[in-house]
């Protein structure tokens, strides 16, 4: 049941504002855990098991890491007989 | 299937597969939030109740589809460090910029408004929850500039130079970035392809429930709404694509003659409004002729490449061999350079980064200067300096030419359809007209091969490349294993088609509830 909240701070009115949203929503809890098991499944399992960035992963500092992407780039380059 | 895809295939499958799906939901996003807008703007006007209860059905359509397609374009991102991190590294600021802009205005405009667009109905006043629906459509918008822009930035690099000291190519001027040509002309196009789809789409689900007669009075405002948003859409995605051509043949050459399927350029070129390729044609360099069947419109490329009748539109075989008469990026005239005069100069380019960093290592400052000066003079071609044959840089002619066709085709009939639905709807006649309205809902998924051709042309019109000239694919990869990205390519296509039956299944529910307890 949608809660009717008078209040002068702002920053109250504005939760309530959300609290009672939430809480009328119908098709909208369905739409918030697709949202939310959608974030886990890219942030906790792709991004943190699948996905490091190669580069902060393996180098500690930016010349580290230019210093690599310089070396790969440098001839020859593998696999450039892909197009 | 290892051994037949190498790293660079399954991360550029990888990154397609992301991105086409990611575009599934972002031109509804942008086309039905604008249609939710004019309609809640018609019963701001007007104050009638029907308009606003016709403004939360199509707003719930559009809250299911932002839903679930929200954040699935954080993936590219997460790529980007691990599949492509030479490449990311080689952009630095230019690429994070824009995308870091994009990441900020989504958040805030989006997250913001839409609170309000959704829980504000009797909560704020007609004008402040009128004015969210329309700052979240707009935030939407904005969210698709920078990332354009940082797209169009690959196919065109122009603002930034690049620093052998840090290997990245540094930004000196957001503007040139920002307000490039060919980032324009992409952000009015891509962004008004989404308003098609939205036309499209409201059309599509007006039309059924007016053969199911339900719903009327909700199909008939929506049809002429969807028409119109539909109708001006396509006029501009027909005026920027125009631009877009236009654009694609001053700075990527090689692209249009893909599109076209041109090998052997000539003056007063034809544009092929219907061709069948033949698949005996292995090589630019064999004579076999390059269509099975065409039909051309005299002269029509060389107007839209040149605006001139006889312009010279150059054909694959040019581009390779060089010596016609084109602009550089400065847009001086110049007589194009070969494919292998451009590879020496870009091997030039890179073994003088190399001797630079060499000299950097021994504190050898004159050896250095002479480095930089010969990598500044060459830069232009650094990426060719990887290519090993000239045919490397000719992207897949099949895939981008039967692309472009079915996306030039398709919009026609858009453009006819809308026109069509319009005049019937005139003449009072449209909602007797099973068979019109069946067209209009088998349109639906029309549109959406219509809009992925679009970036099948745009995304592999440009390989080699993953910035024009500068880098090819096979110089941005990672040093992963192809299994690693095998392996994440079929999780990708997992959680994705399960968002897909996600959003068809909660679409479907939602249309066939109707307006019931709205």
């Amino acid at each position: 049941m949608a809660q009717s909240v008078v209040s002068r701070n702002i920053f109250v009115r504005i939760f309530y504002f959300y609290l009672n949203g939430f809480r009328s929503m119908t098709l909208g809890w369905t739409l918030w855990a697709i949202i939310l098991i959608k974030l886990f499944i890219m942030f906790f399992i792709l991004k943190l098991f699948f996905f490091p960035n190669v580069l902060n992963t393996n180098f500690k500092t930016d010349a580290e890491r230019a210093e690599h992407v310089s070396n790969e780039l440098a001839l020859p380059i593998p696999n450039s007989d892909n197009k | 299937m290892n051994d037949l895809f190498s790293v660079v295939d399954w991360s550029r499958a990888q990154f397609a597969l992301t991105a086409m799906y990611h575009w599934l939901f972002v031109p509804l996003t942008l086309g039905l939030g604008l249609i939710v807008s004019i309609m809640e703007t018609i019963y701001y006007r007007t104050g009638d109740e029907s308009w606003k209860r016709i403004t939360k059905f199509w707003m719930t359509l559009f809250g299911v589809n932002f839903a679930i397609g929200v954040a699935t374009g954080i993936i590219l991102e997460f790529q980007f460090g691990t599949n492509w991190s030479n490449y990311s590294w080689f952009v630095g600021d230019i690429f994070g910029a824009p995308l870091a802009i994009e990441g900020i205005m989504a958040f805030f405009m989006e997250s913001t408004f839409i609170a309000i667009m959704f829980f504000g109905w009797n909560k704020v006043s007609k004008r402040a929850h009128l004015a969210a629906t329309w700052l979240t459509v707009i935030g939407a918008t904005i969210s698709a500039l920078w990332i354009l822009v940082a797209n169009a930035w690959m196919q065109y690099p122009v603002g930034m130079k690049f620093n052998p000291d840090t290997v990245r190519n540094e930004m000196f001027s957001f503007w040139e970035v920002v307000s490039s040509p060919v980032a324009v002309n992409k952000f009015f196009h891509t962004v008004t392809s989404g308003w098609v789809l939205g036309g499209i789409f409201v059309m599509s689900v007006s039309a059924w429930y007016i053969l199911k007669n339900r719903e009327m009075n909700l199909a008939k405002r929506s049809m002429k709404v969807g028409a119109w948003v539909g109708l001006v859409g396509m006029l501009i995605v027909a005026y920027t694509g125009d631009g877009s051509a236009f654009q694609v043949a001053e700075k990527q050459p090689m692209k249009l003659a893909a599109m076209e399927g041109v090998y052997h350029g000539e003056k007063g070129q034809g544009l092929v409004a219907f061709g069948i390729l033949n698949p005996e044609k292995k090589s630019y360099a064999d004579n076999e002729d390059a269509f099975l069947f065409e039909i051309k419109v005299p002269k029509l490329l060389s107007i839209l490449a040149t605006r001139q009748v006889d312009g010279f539109v150059p054909g694959i075989n040019d581009i390779i061999n060089g010596g016609y008469v084109t602009k550089n990026l400065a847009g001086d005239e110049i007589v194009a350079p070969s494919v292998m005069e451009k590879m020496a100069k870009g091997k030039k380019a890179v073994e003088a980064l190399s001797a630079y960093k060499k000299a950097q290592k021994q504190g050898d400052e004159e050896a250095m200067i002479a480095a930089g000066k010969a990598l500044d003079e060459n830069y232009e071609y650094f990426g060719y300096g990887y290519v090993t044959d000239p045919s490397q840089v000719i992207p897949p002619v099949p895939y981008v030419f039967y692309a472009f066709h079915v996306m030039i085709t398709l919009g026609c009939y858009f453009l006819l359809l809308f026109i069509v639905v319009l005049w019937l709807i005139r003449k009072d006649r449209l909602y007797k007209m099973k068979w019109m309205l069946w067209v209009c809902v088998i349109s639906l998924p029309i549109a959406y091969i219509c809009l992925e051709s679009g970036w099948i042309v745009a995304e592999m019109g440009r390989q080699p490349w993953v910035i024009e000239s500068i880098m090819p694919t096979f110089a941005a990869i990672s040093k992963i294993g192809a299994a690693n990205v095998q392996t994440t390519f079929w999780m990708f296509a997992a959680l994705f088609t399960v968002l897909l039956i996600a959003e068809v299944g909660i679409m479907v529910k939602q249309i066939k509830k109707g307006t019931e307890q709205k």
